[in-house]
Parts: C-alpha cells; sequence; structure tokens
C-alpha cells in the first residue's frame, strides 16, 4: 500500500511539473525553433550536400552555445520587466540605445524579406503564385496576433514549431546509414582538411544559430509572457529543449539532404526541395512544407521583435494581450514591417539574391554590440541583484560570445569580399 | 490648409517624442567601471572599422 501511494504521490508530482511547464513553456521553443529560418534551412541543406554527414559533430556543439546565449535573455527580462531595447537605452544611454533600435528594425525588415523569398519560393513548387502566398501569409499572421491575447499566439507559434518536425520524418523516409552517421557524424573531423570554404560553411552554421533578432525576442516575449524571478528555472528549462530541438531539427536536415543531395551544389532550399522532388515527390513536398514554415515561424518572430522594442522606447501600448484599438501604433508596426517586406518579394527583378547577402553584413553591425551589452547587463549587480552573472557563467558566456562575434564578423566581411578567406 | 497643419503639428509631436526619449535616456545608468568603459570603446572601435570597410567596399563597387 505504502509502495502504491509513494508511486502516486510521484505520478501527481511529475504531472505537476509537467503541467507547470506547459504553461511557462514558450518563448524558449518558438525563438529556439524559429531560429531554423528560411535561411537557416538554406544553411544546413547546403552543409549537407556538400559535406554530407561530416559536420553533424558541429552542429552539437552548438546547444549549449544558443543555450547559454538566450538563458541570459531569461533572467535579464523575468528580474528586469523590460524588454533589451528599452535595458540598453536604460543602461547605455540613447547614443547606443538609437544605434540599436534602428539597427534592429533594419535587419529585420531585411530578414523578414528573406522570410518572404523563402515561402514564395517553397510554394513555388507547389504550384502556387507569389502573391497569393504573401496575401495568405499577411492575412495568417494578422489572425494571429490579433486575437488580443499572449497565450494564444504563443500557442498558434507552438503549432508551427511542431510542424518544423517534419524534417525527421523526411530524413527517415531517405534511409540514411546509420554506421555512416557515427562514423563520419559524431567523431569530429573536417573533410578536405580546414580551408577556406569549410571555414566558410563553419561561419555560416554558428552565423544562423545566434541572430540578433533572437535576443530582442526573447527577452520581450519572457516580459510579455509575465515571467518572474521565480519562473527562471522554468525559463532555462524551455530555452534548453528549444536549443535542443532546433539542432535536431537542422541535424535531420543535413542527414536528409547529406544522402540525397550528396555532391549537388545547392544555393537555396527551395532549389533543394526540387531537387529532392524530382527523386521523391513526397520527401521533396515535406522538405518545401518544412522552408514555408520556417519563413513563416521566423516572420512572425522578427516582426514580433520590432513592434516589441519601438512600443518599449516610445511607450506604446506593446503587449499581445491588448486589442488593436488599446495598441494601434504596435500592430501599425507589425503590419507594416510585414506587408512592406511581403511587397518587395512581389517587385519584378527586385534584388533579392543582394538583400539575402545584405542581411550577413547589417547582422555583423548589430550582433556584437548586443552581445557585449548583454554580458554587460548581466553582470550590473544593482538590477540583476543575485542573478547577475557568476564568474563561471561570465567565463563561459564570455568565450561563446567571443567566438560568436569573431566568426560572424568573418561571415559578415566574407559577403563583403567573397575571396578574403579562399 | 488645416491638412498641413495637423501634419505639422503630428510631426512636431513626434519630434517632441523623440526629444523626450533622448532627455530620459541622456545619462547612463549602468556603473561605467573599467570593463564596461573598455567593452564600449571595444565597441566603438569595432563599428568604426566595419562601417569603414562598407563604406570601402561601396566605393569600390560604384567606381567598377
Amino acid at each position: 500500500m505504502n509502495f502504491v501511494t509513494r508511486l502516486y504521490y510521484q505520478y501527481r508530482r511529475i504531472w505537476k511539473a509537467i503541467m507547470l511547464y506547459m504553461a511557462l513553456s514558450g518563448p524558449g521553443l518558438v525563438v529556439m525553433i524559429a531560429d531554423n529560418d528560411a535561411g537557416g534551412i538554406t544553411t544546413y541543406a547546403a552543409t549537407g550536400a556538400k559535406y554530407g554527414y561530416n559536420l553533424i559533430w558541429f552542429l552539437i556543439i552548438l546547444v549549449p552555445v544558443a543555450y547559454y546565449v538566450q538563458e541570459m535573455t531569461v533572467r535579464l527580462g523575468a528580474v528586469t520587466k523590460r524588454g533589451h531595447a528599452e535595458a540598453i537605452f536604460d543602461a547605455f544611454g540613447s547614443f547606443w540605445g538609437w544605434f540599436s533600435l534602428i539597427d534592429l528594425m533594419i535587419l529585420d525588415w531585411l530578414t523578414l524579406v528573406t522570410e518572404f523569398i523563402g515561402m514564395t519560393a517553397a510554394m513555388r513548387i507547389f504550384g502556387i503564385p507569389e502573391w497569393l502566398t504573401v496575401l495568405a501569409v499577411c492575412v495568417l499572421m494578422g489572425v494571429i496576433v490579433v486575437n488580443g491575447r499572449y497565450w494564444t499566439w504563443e500557442k498558434i507559434a507552438l503549432a508551427f514549431c511542431v510542424l518544423n518536425l517534419i524534417y525527421v520524418p523526411a530524413a527517415l523516409m531517405v534511409h540514411p546509414s546509420v554506421t555512416q552517421i557515427v562514423k563520419d557524424g559524431l567523431i569530429p573531423n573536417f573533410p578536405g582538411g580546414f580551408n577556406g570554404e569549410m571555414f566558410f560553411f563553419l561561419m555560416a552554421n554558428i552565423g544562423t544559430t545566434i541572430a540578433p533578432w533572437m535576443l530582442f525576442f526573447q527577452q520581450s516575449s519572457v516580459v510579455d509572457k509575465g515571467m518572474t524571478e521565480k519562473d527562471i528555472p522554468w525559463g532555462r528549462a524551455d530555452t534548453w529543449l528549444g536549443a535542443w530541438v532546433t539542432i535536431i531539427v537542422a541535424v535531420f536536415i543535413v542527414l536528409l539532404t547529406g544522402t540525397v543531395l550528396i555532391g549537388v551544389e545547392i544555393n537555396d532550399a527551395a532549389q533543394a526541395s526540387a531537387a529532392i522532388w524530382q527523386k521523391d515527390r513526397f520527401v521533396g513536398a515535406m522538405m518545401a512544407i518544412g522552408l514555408f514554415d520556417a519563413g513563416f515561424l521566423g516572420a512572425i518572430c522578427i516582426s514580433l521583435a520590432s513592434s516589441w522594442a519601438f512600443g518599449e522606447i516610445f511607450g506604446w501600448a506593446h503587449s499581445l494581450n491588448t486589442k488593436i484599438k488599446e495598441a494601434p501604433w504596435f500592430y501599425a508596426n507589425y503590419f507594416f514591417t510585414l506587408i512592406t517586406a511581403g511587397l518587395v518579394v512581389l517587385i519584378p527583378g527586385a534584388p533579392l539574391v543582394l538583400i539575402t547577402l545584405f542581411v550577413q553584413v547589417v547582422a555583423v553591425t548589430l550582433l556584437p554590440a548586443a552581445l557585449v551589452f548583454l554580458i554587460l547587463l548581466l553582470n550590473d549587480k544593482s538590477t540583476m541583484g543575485e542573478y547577475c552573472n557568476t564568474l563561471s557563467q561570465n567565463v563561459i558566456g564570455g568565450v561563446i560570445v567571443m567566438i560568436i562575434i569573431i566568426l560572424s564578423t568573418c561571415y559578415g566581411l566574407s559577403a563583403l569580399f567573397p575571396n578574403v578567406f579562399q | 490648409m488645416p491638412l498641413i497643419k495637423s501634419i505639422g503639428t503630428s510631426i512636431a509631436g513626434h519630434v517632441e517624442k523623440l526629444r523626450d526619449i533622448n532627455r530620459r535616456y541622456a545619462t547612463p545608468r549602468i556603473n561605467m567601471s573599467p570593463a564596461v568603459r573598455i567593452s564600449l570603446l571595444t565597441l566603438r572601435i569595432y563599428l568604426f572599422i566595419l562601417v569603414g570597410l562598407l563604406a570601402y567596399k561601396f566605393i569600390t563597387v560604384l567606381t567598377h
């Protein structure tokens, strides 16, 4: 009897913990999975096609990298109840504040254009014209945010996150060799040696793992959700799970293209979907659906990151818990960035490749600043109190931030000067 | 005329709002320890070099 009682007690305890996690989960999972946006899918698809399974070990290393950076935004948001833009303005003054806000606005808008490029390209495979995709996305994204509840928005976003897992069955359907995965993928190696091209791929993979909008998005999201200091452990668990899920999806994309498209030069994920479509229509369709979903998730988060940041600084109502009438500027900003980015894709002869390259260049002007501010803010004892960075967190976070800054800068430079690392 | 007047009032309102933000965040609140000063200085130098490279690229693209 005693055993049964204890078993029941344990069951209740675990069930309660799961329920609590379900209530508090969201920002970490959404931001991490949305990180696998249209640009990310292209990077992983190209990595698999170029190097097969050989760089899977490198992707796994990126789990703690993504976690340590994003975990800091959870603490900062939960303790200060302020978004990242407001925190920068408050701590470092208006010069750095305006720099970050304007840079974020430009970068988010350009990234949003790349998400639309990905979504329209994915739907083109099914014969859907660009204008219809743009229209459908704008309407759908409008419907998702105007319900006036953060909770509803988050759960819909999580449903799209689940769809991102479509790459798992897609990869399993092409029967990757388990022996080969263990032999080539899990043991660190650089196929063909560590040359300029390899360096470019490593930079691209790390560059897609941490993007500036992620810092702004997760911190604002934590604030909008109303998380407090006592919720930090749940926020950490959420972020940790999200980091794993995003890398698992990335690994399965590498497995998919590394099995089917090995040796094929991939310039974008839509091209990869079309190439797989030629071999297996069903898997090709899954790849295209995944690409659309990735672009859609990225677009949801990126447009919100800008709107939250502007609302914080201009003092507008800026919560998804408000109706359009209560927060007109917040929603106006959201729809303006969304619709203008969508329209750019529809302009005949628009320099879409140039925009995609320009995203990488603008990112390196904001990412280092945002990361340095993050570390400095997490060391501000007067604000963070007991949630200040410890010595070990500073060492780990500092090293990760330095590596990200160096590699993302090199990546941005390689976009500016293509032959610089050849 | 009323339209021009209302546009003028709206622009003046936005300019005042920007001034208000600048006033509110005029002084950095963070303690300017040597580590913070060095970090911000390094960041300025980094951005200065980066903007220089961007300008160089822009000029070379225009001239070629």
